[in-house]
């Protein structure tokens, strides 16, 4: 008899108990009393509320969010909204409210501020007052706030993002969170400035500045605000294959792998989750998929990740953190005589011809195409010719139909730090 | 007020057959297109039409360009789109057809482009070449007559076409299902054909009528014949004349040319006498006329009916009751057919026998569909073989200078979009024949 309990989710964040990892990011669905209680209601461990200004309260505009598709359906979203465009007192009122209501759930509070010690320090210690459990440091908004001096014009210059930290931890005792920009050069310097400036655990990543698509009879980027457009924060599905590489970069980092990464970036199901936290986030949050579909699909991120943990022997989410750190390597130590080829199962092959004209207009040549007296249509591999590229693989619509299948070359492994034709080794 | 409604219950009964896709299902459809590389798709359509690009092109918006991928192999697009028995051509070749998908339904796609293009573009999608001075003759208005008028007036030459009713579209206009060919589609579709331009149609001019091949050959550089199969076979058993007893083709145009289609005079009790897609079209539209029973018979079994099985299960679907390997022996009449005997059939050594059972069915309508054959008396020193025209591999006919196609020559299935081919291929063949590039 299997005596195992239910595997659990509960997760420590940087400090904070959270009964599962999934917490919706600081953007529209977390604005206000309402929003956060029907996710509370659906089952989410947490939210970072909608950030934060000094007041007056900023002016939103209309129309505010872009789409782009790909075969009717949407790979990303982009938006040119600003922080709460409500009143501050508002804002830190429904928070208290909110945390006495539902004490078992975790409400980070996400401020930004100009560049000013000040401003920063007030405003920190005014959200740390409602009672919520940790801060969150908006220096990634990459459209509107930047241009005032705020947002990514903070997030981009490393200095500063470790100043504006520093100001932060100092005036207040629950965990400080620094969420980073992806429109930099190298995540590290952010992560690294971060972490200097003393946060307790980094989210990220914040949107990426995109124009999502241009209207052509009106001749402006959009989302449109009567003629015109702007640039806006990218994100949902297309972002999570730069956020994972973000965070990937930084746990495999010597310096920063301690660090407590709270993930963002494209996280629609339980796998996308699971994915990241091999990567080795110790949280997530979400905000597109809540977007599109409601709170509602927690439900399957829940579900769906306890299944595989109980499937996998994974008892709790630590069991299986940062698994995939280790054999996430530089290009150069991969194993170099390593080979693959690829396999047609001819048997459930349904003759699209996709593979053979792939590889043929844009890769190795090695699909031959053959028409058989009976007329079907037969695609074979040419294995001396196959450099295990995937690109057959990828673009046949039968699941499985194309194997990519190791062979025992018998050389041994080499990587190109040991290879002799790298000139460092001579 | 309840006749009214009888009426309107009928003309529903003749909205179309499949309903056009709105763009949001044209766009979800294209979406499951796998764009195959030398797609089989396009080897099973006789126009070969460049499938999946067009199918791209929906998905991608650009639906007028989808219609002229279409267009561009075959200018009646509408019409196959609307009658193709896609099931044993494009739709039956797509890769997706296999026990665990459904094939793309390029029919509908097809329509959705070709209907968007003539609703919404003001200018015929093709221009004329450059006048080459030649003039062509084409004698029969039907799909094959019009799609080489039209391939041939592109090609530069002027051309004159010569029709034996009184409006254009052959078969389109007078022989399909009413259901399949709503809203006038045919002289809508005509219409656009003739916008290109350099195109001249004569109606009531009948081959060995008031029309002579003779005339023709010394007023024309090239005649194109296209008259399809005008005349239809007989039962060969007496009172076959008495009142009631129709050919099929009749009545389905008589069905095609009344717009009120609850003036259309059907019977109680049915027959219909075949096992083509005439025979069902027929048996079909005479359920949704209103008659109690309709029977098609047939004196062979369902595997040799040459009606797809698509069409045989609409019949079924539509109530019409299929009675297989029964020959007709005799029409019962006074001054009206009232019955019908029938003898069972059965196959013996290969070859199709009679029983010794025989069975009776009431009729007050006969309808015959048991093939129609080419009027040959028209065509005067024109060489004929199993009552259809030979013609060489470039549509030539044994006289030099008289091309033909489409039901009148003997090239694979008599399909409207088979006989587009032959007039488009024609037309080629006539441009080089006059000197032309091919």
């Amino acid at each position: 008899m299997d005596i195992r309990s239910k595997p659990s989710l509960k997760c420590n964040v940087a400090g904070i108990e959270s009964i599962n990892p999934f917490w919706l990011a600081s953007a529209p669905p977390t604005d206000k009393y309402i929003n956060v209680v029907r996710a509370f209601e659906a089952g989410w461990g947490g939210v970072v509320w909608k950030t934060l200004g000094e007041d007056p309260a900023v002016v939103n505009v209309s129309s505010r969010y872009g789409v782009h598709k790909n075969r009717g359906n949407i790979v990303g979203i982009n938006n040119i909204e600003l922080i709460s465009d409500r009143p501050l007192q508002t804002n830190l009122d429904e928070i208290i409210r909110v945390r006495k209501e539902w004490p078992d759930r975790v409400i980070i509070g996400s401020m930004m501020a100009v560049i000013e010690e000040r401003a920063w320090k007030e405003l920190a210690v005014k959200i740390a007052e409602t009672g919520v459990q940790g801060i969150e440091l908006n220096l990634g908004c990459p459209h509107g706030m930047c241009e005032r001096g705020m947002g990514s014009a903070i997030g981009q210059v490393p200095e500063m993002v470790e100043k504006v930290t520093r100001w932060v931890k100092e005036v207040v005792d629950i965990p400080v969170f620094t969420k980073l920009t992806p429109n930099i050069t190298n995540i590290l310097w952010s992560a690294e400035a971060a972490q200097k400036g003393g946060c307790d655990a980094v989210a990220l990543i914040n949107t990426v500045n995109s124009i999502t698509s241009v209207d052509l009879d009106l001749m402006a980027p959009t989302p449109t605000v009567g003629d015109q457009g702007t640039h806006g924060g990218y994100c949902g599905a297309a972002v999570k294959p730069i956020a994972l590489n973000m965070v990937a970069e930084i746990t495999r980092n010597h310096d920063t792998k301690d660090l407590n990464i709270s993930a963002i970036g494209g996280i629609e199901t339980w796998k996308d989750a699971a994915e990241f936290i091999a990567l080795g986030a110790v949280g997530l949050q979400v905000c597109t998929a809540a977007m599109l579909y409601g709170f509602r699909i927690v439900d399957d991120m829940i579900a769906g990740l306890t299944g595989w943990m109980e499937e996998k022997g994974y008892q709790t989410i630590e069991d299986f953190r940062g698994k995939a750190v280790g054999n996430t390597v530089d290009w150069n130590n991969l194993d170099m005589n390593f080979d693959t080829k690829a396999l047609i199962d001819q048997d459930s092959c349904i003759e699209c011809g996709r593979c053979h004209i792939a590889c043929e207009d844009t890769s190795h040549q090695a699909i031959t195409f053959d028409v058989a007296d009976n007329g079907k249509r037969i695609f074979t591999v040419i294995d001396d010719e196959c450099v295990g590229c995937n690109l057959c693989q990828i673009v046949c619509p039968v699941p499985e139909c194309i194997d990519m299948v190791p062979v025992d070359n018998g050389l041994e492994y080499m990587n190109w730090t040991n290879n002799p034709l790298n000139p460092m080794n001579n | 007020m309840a006749q009214d409604s009888c009426n309107n219950t009928i003309n529903n009964n003749f909205d179309d057959l499949h309903k056009p896709l709105n763009l949001q299902q044209a766009i979800a459809e294209s979406g499951r297109c796998l764009y195959c590389y030398d797609a089989p798709c396009i080897q099973a359509c006789p126009t070969s039409i460049d499938i999946p690009t067009f199918i791209h092109q929906i998905r991608s918006e650009n639906t007028i360009g989808a219609a002229n991928t279409i267009l561009t192999q075959n200018i009646m697009g509408g019409t196959c789109a609307r009658v193709c028995p896609t099931e044993v051509l494009c739709e039956e070749a797509c890769v997706l057809n296999t026990s665990i998908d459904q094939p793309i339904e390029i029919g509908l796609l097809q329509r959705h482009a070709v209907d968007h293009l003539m609703k919404n573009s003001k200018q015929h999608p093709f221009e004329r070449a450059k006048n080459t001075g030649k003039s062509v003759a084409v004698v029969g208005a039907g799909p094959a007559g019009l799609a080489c008028a039209h391939r041939a007036s592109m090609l530069g030459h002027d051309v004159t076409v010569y029709e034996a009713k009184e409006k254009s579209g052959g078969l389109n206009e007078y022989g399909l299902a009413a259901y399949k060919m709503v809203d006038d589609f045919a002289q809508n579709e005509t219409d656009f054909i003739m916008d290109l331009g350099g195109i001249k149609v004569i109606h009531n001019q009948r081959l060995g009528d008031n029309l002579n091949l003779e005339n023709l050959q010394n007023n024309y550089d090239a005649i194109f014949i296209g008259v399809g199969l005008s005349s239809t076979w007989s039962l060969d058993l007496d009172n076959e004349d008495t009142e009631g007893v129709l050919d099929a083709v009749d009545f389905i145009e008589s069905i095609r040319q009344t717009k009120d289609k609850s003036q259309v005079e059907v019977g109680n009790d049915v027959i219909v006498i075949g096992a083509g897609n005439t025979a069902i079209d027929a048996a079909v539209q005479a359920k949704r006329l209103g008659a109690e029973n309709v029977t098609l018979v047939y004196r062979r079994g369902e595997e040799q009916m040459s009606a797809t099985s698509w069409e045989v299960n609409l019949a079924r679907t539509n109530g019409v009751s299929i009675k297989l390997w029964s020959a007709p022996k005799c029409i019962i009449a006074d001054e009206h057919v009232a019955q019908m005997e029938f003898v069972k059939t059965k196959t013996k050594e290969g070859k199709l026998v009679e029983t010794n059972f025989t069975y009776t069915l009431e009729a007050d309508m006969v309808l015959k569909a048991i093939g129609q054959k080419l009027e040959l008396d028209d065509l005067n020193g024109i060489d004929v073989e199993r009552g259809k025209i030979v013609v060489d591999e470039n549509y030539q006919s044994s006289i030099e200078g008289v091309f033909a196609g489409g039901d009148a020559i003997d090239c694979g299935e008599d399909l409207t979009v088979q006989a587009v081919e032959d007039g488009k291929q024609a037309a080629h063949a006539i441009n080089s024949f006059l000197g032309g590039d091919s």
